[in-house]
């Protein structure tokens, strides 16, 4: 970019829709899913045929509590429904049930990490605040063929959850990391599936700039209906840039709603200020106010899954994990919990069991799974354990084997391949193949003076003598030829050094 | 015939049913012959499927035969105003816009009919989205008053009273938002009972003012209109706004001879005839006589009610009516366009002009910079009107007022004047407005026009009104009335 961004501060608010992880729709029994021919999942009250009625679905207001909970919001004893009202094909009453002033969750706070300086450093923190998020319903999708336009109820009445930030965020990477946060703390509690793909995360982004060092906030504009982190972060980038540039030429902002083209990565005005909607908005005489009882609320609190970077702290402090493996296994609360179990049956080498998920068990579910490469940290699908054919006992008694010196790393890597295609036991894997190193000092003593004094080996102690440190490794090849591989490599090492001392 | 069965009450004619003396099928054939010969003088019903009628008999016999009969309603005709469901028969609320509309869901109260063994008798004639006080506003027929063809029945429930009146059929449901129930009833001398608020769910009701709304029997006696009631009346999920199972106990009736009756100051000055004053003070005079504590009671902010009604009911209006905009059903307008400019021409074509009167209304009432003034402010009058109605009624058992200050007028009369027709509910308004159950009970004739009193009872009271009115029924010679045709 050209411009000197250095002089200007980006100020950022979301506003994140979220259908959430729910049987039935928000406000009627129809059920909901992916995948169904149009018009297929609805019923009067979606459709919103005359004299149908409006009952709340207690699923959804619960994971609107449990979120709350998550990111430490105050539940509020009452929350109650507004009418939002509008004309549009899409809506089927024409009116859009949603909290206007009294939201089922107030407050709270989401913890970002930013990206580091490298993949294996940590990078910064922060808390990004929430202000409010309100239950509301989805609406139908209309589309257009050919001279008539056709419209799909299927999505309507979906139970979305509207998260709004206070506007904290100060970055398109700020944006990011919140997003990727936000995403891991709705699918770990089981609040919502956040599949982009399908359209469960939707974004609105309100951007506006200012010079560093004002305090009053510069005029925003608001980009719609964003479904994908990349396209948040783009039309940060893109929205910041362009507020700069028409300020430094010495216009103003309009206060506007904008659209996104991800296909052009540019930026539309959709309408603005002038073009308001007035929602009219009043409270629903069909939905009387509903009580959160603090018999739920303590019910639910129990759910709440520990945080992200709690345990991302608790792995790299605690455990003694690298930064990496933390952060890759905190991202999937059911990876996380199963490597947990492996530590609890093994709990003197977390590091190594952690390095057999992330890297073996991790590739070899991949492959079986047919989505290969799927899991770096910026995935946010959870690997599916359900069909591990390893399970954590069985993985700790594979580290503990090597640990103890009975395998070395290398057979290790051979045994856990094994494993996964058999889901037998290390240890039996180990026995069956004779893998079983020979630790026996006295045997191998007397094979490592056998071979120092061959003469063929001669000149690879004296250059070792010398001074040359991998010479010794010439050494290894004809005691492994001896033992059939199976000595203790690490021993040998040891005896090598001893006796050429 | 001294006995035709369009002269009986539903409890007679359940005990005939009962005693085996009649069938179904012969009360219907013979309903249906009276349909035939008086409907098209009176108005009353805009739909009825005579072939399904007489199934439904067919198949209630069958179950009285064999044992199965479903109780007191089993095989009595009730008759539905059509803004509430019925699986498989229209839903027009008499509206252009929902001209073509056959319900694909039953209402909770058909489900209880249903289940009742009642049979589910016809469509009646309304005011348009029950909006209205003549039944002027239907756009598909005019109802007239059988006691005088040439006066309104009253509305919106007009076709529900007519058809009692004109022995059409013996039991009838209607809806009341402002006293769309209680002024037809004092019009055609019927009685009309609308619950407390919450009482029968609204699922399957078009909605019109949804805090206001609420669907009630409508009877030639007191003892049919209770009948209908507790057919009716249960608790029901489908409808946030129904009282759950132990919230909905009715008070006890008592000794109606020792009801507290208080009237409301000033009530009877305002525009009230001269005659339905006579009526009504004499029913006052009876429950003295009676044993009745007569007390007159301070409502201050009566005045508010009309106004208040107005802003809160057609800003509820105007979002519930939303939904018809001829995409998913309805009329649909057949300039093309973009599907914005059909759902406005459809608009625009499907509603009457009170309809659209109201919806303006309540569009301009919410909307910004004006629902402060408007909206907030009536909110605020009307918790003011329920707090005085529910402080009178903690010192009296029931409120007694005319229903309607005159007697059916003219057809065409009032109906360039909205603002005239709108003070027909002065009486009936604020019980919507305080959630509270009331009833018009008749009392007397203006030359050969009915006159009604209105009772009114603080939450869950309706065994009281009840009481109160088979007190007064059973001294006069107003029950069973019906018109010569």
């Amino acid at each position: 970019m050209s411009t000197p961004l250095s002089d200007w501060e980006v100020v950022i608010g979301l506003e994140v829709h979220v259908q959430l992880h729910t049987r039935a729709k928000v406000f009627a029994s129809s059920p909901w899913g992916f995948g169904k021919e149009p018009n297929e999942q609805v019923d009067p009250v979606v459709l919103g045929l005359p004299g149908t009625l409006p009952v709340v679905n207690r699923e959804a207001v619960e994971k609107s509590i449990l979120f709350g909970l998550v990111v430490g919001a105050s539940v509020p004893e009452h929350c109650s429904w507004d009418r939002k009202n509008y004309f549009y094909p899409d809506n089927p009453k024409n009116y859009q049930l949603t909290q206007k002033d009294f939201p089922v969750v107030v407050g709270g706070q989401v913890e970002i990490e930013l990206p580091g300086a490298s993949r294996n450093v940590m990078g910064e923190h922060k808390f990004i605040r929430i202000h409010h998020a309100h239950l509301e319903e989805d609406v139908g999708k209309l589309s257009h063929a050919g001279s008539g336009s056709l419209v799909d109820y299927n999505r309507a009445g979906v139970p979305l959850l509207e998260i709004v930030t206070e506007p904290d965020l100060r970055s398109s990477a700020e944006a990011e990391a919140f997003l990727r946060s936000l995403v891991a703390m709705l699918t770990q509690a089981g609040v919502a599936d956040c599949d982009m793909e399908k359209g469960q995360l939707r974004c609105d982004c309100n951007v506006s700039v200012r010079r560093r060092g004002v305090e009053k906030l510069g005029t925003r504009t608001e980009t719609k209906n964003l479904n994908s982190i990349s396209s948040v972060r783009d039309t940060v980038i893109y929205e910041t840039a362009r507020q700069i540039r028409e300020l430094e030429a010495g216009r103003s902002i309009t206060q506007e709603t904008r659209g996104w083209n991800a296909e052009l990565a540019r930026g539309y005005v959709l309408r603005d200020k002038e073009d308001a909607h007035d929602y009219r908005y009043f409270p629903d005489p069909d939905i009387p106010t509903l009580k959160i009882s603090r018999e739920t609320v303590t019910r639910l609190s129990k759910l709440v899954p520990e945080n992200l970077y709690d345990r991302q702290r608790r792995y790299v402090e605690k455990l003694g994990l690298p930064y990496t493996a933390a952060a890759l296994l905190v991202n999937d609360r059911a990876l996380a919990e199963w490597f947990e179990l492996a530590v609890a049956a093994h709990p003197t080498n977390p590091s190594g069991i952690a390095n057999l998920v992330a890297n073996d068990l991790l590739r070899d579910l991949a492959a079986s799974s047919g989505s290969a490469g799927a899991f770096d940290e910026s995935a946010s699908t959870p690997v599916s354990l359900a069909s591990c054919p390893i399970k954590p006992a069985q993985l700790a008694g594979l580290v503990k084997l090597t640990d103890d010196g009975v395998i070395s790393k290398q057979q290790a890597k051979e045994v856990f391949a094994e494993m996964f295609k058999s889901g037998q036991d290390a240890a039996a894997i180990v026995d069956a193949k004779g893998l079983r190193q020979n630790s026996d000092t006295g045997e191998l003593e007397k094979i490592v003076q056998e071979v120092i004094a061959d003469p063929a080996v001669a000149k690879s102690i004296a250059e070792y003598r010398a001074g040359n440190e991998k010479a010794i490794n010439a050494l290894k090849g004809p005691i492994m030829k001896r033992t059939q591989g199976k000595a203790n490599p690490v021993l040998i090492d040891q005896l090598l050094r001893k006796f050429l001392g | 015939m001294a006995d035709a069965l369009h002269t009986l009450s539903a409890a007679e004619l359940g005990r005939r049913l009962a005693a085996g003396t009649l069938t179904s099928r012969a009360l219907c054939e013979a309903l249906i012959a009276r349909y035939q010969a008086v409907n098209d003088k009176v108005g009353a019903f805009t739909h009825l499927d005579q072939a399904d009628v007489l199934a439904q008999a067919d198949a209630s016999d069958a179950r009285r035969k064999a044992g199965q009969g479903r109780g007191p309603l089993e095989g009595i005709p009730v008759a539905i105003k059509d803004n509430i469901a019925v699986k498989g028969q229209p839903l027009t609320c008499s509206s252009k816009m929902l001209a073509s509309l056959v319900s694909p869901y039953d209402s909770h109260v058909a489900e209880r009919l249903r289940a009742a063994g009642a049979i589910l008798y016809g469509r009646l004639n309304m005011d348009e989205f029950a909006m209205g006080s003549s039944t002027e506003n239907s756009a598909i027929r005019k109802t007239f008053n059988p006691w005088d063809l040439a006066r309104i029945p009253g509305g919106s429930s007009g076709g529900s009273a007519a058809a009692l009146a004109a022995g059409l059929v013996p039991l009838s449901l209607g809806s009341d938002t402002g006293g769309s129930i209680r002024q037809p009833a004092s019009h055609c001398g019927v009685v009309g009972l609308k619950p407390t608020y919450g009482l029968i769910s609204r699922f399957g009701l078009v909605a019109f003012a949804s805090s206001l709304d609420q669907i009630g029997p409508m009877a030639r006696s007191i003892e049919d209109c209770e009948l209908l009631l507790n057919a009716l009346a249960s608790a029901d999920a489908r409808d946030m706004t129904c009282f759950s199972p132990s919230d909905r106990a009715l008070t006890p009736a008592g000794d109606a001879k020792k009801l507290r009756i208080g009237i409301p100051k000033g009530f009877l000055g305002k525009g009230v005839a001269p005659e339905v004053a006579a009526a009504v003070n004499a029913a006052v005079e009876f429950y003295r006589a009676q044993g009745c504590a007569i007390s007159e009671v301070e409502l201050p902010s009566a005045d508010l009610a009309v106004p208040t009604y107005y802003v809160v009911a057609t800003a509820e209006a105007s979002s519930n009516l939303g939904r018809y905009d001829g995409v998913r059903y309805g009329h649909r307008s057949a300039s093309a366009g973009t599907p914005v400019e059909m759902m406005t021409a459809s608009r625009s074509e499907g509603f009457g002009p009170e309809v659209k009167r109201r919806i303006l209304l309540g569009t301009f009432v919410l909307s910004a910079g004006y629902a402060d003034a408007y909206y907030v402010r009536a909110l605020r009058a009307r918790a003011k009107i329920r707090a005085e109605y529910l402080a009178a009624l903690a010192g009296v058992d029931v409120l007694l007022t005319p229903t309607v200050t005159t007697p059916a007028f003219k057809v065409g009369e009032k109906a360039s004047d909205p603002l005239q027709l709108y003070l027909e509910d002065i009486f009936t308004i604020p019980a919507n407005l305080a959630g509270l159950p009331a009833i018009s009970v008749p009392c007397g004739k203006s030359g050969h026009l009915p006159v009604g009193f209105h009772l009114v009872g603080a939450p869950l009271s309706e065994a009281k009104l009840l009481a109160a009115g088979r007190l007064f029924e059973a001294a006069h010679g107003f029950a069973h009335q019906q018109a010569a045709l």
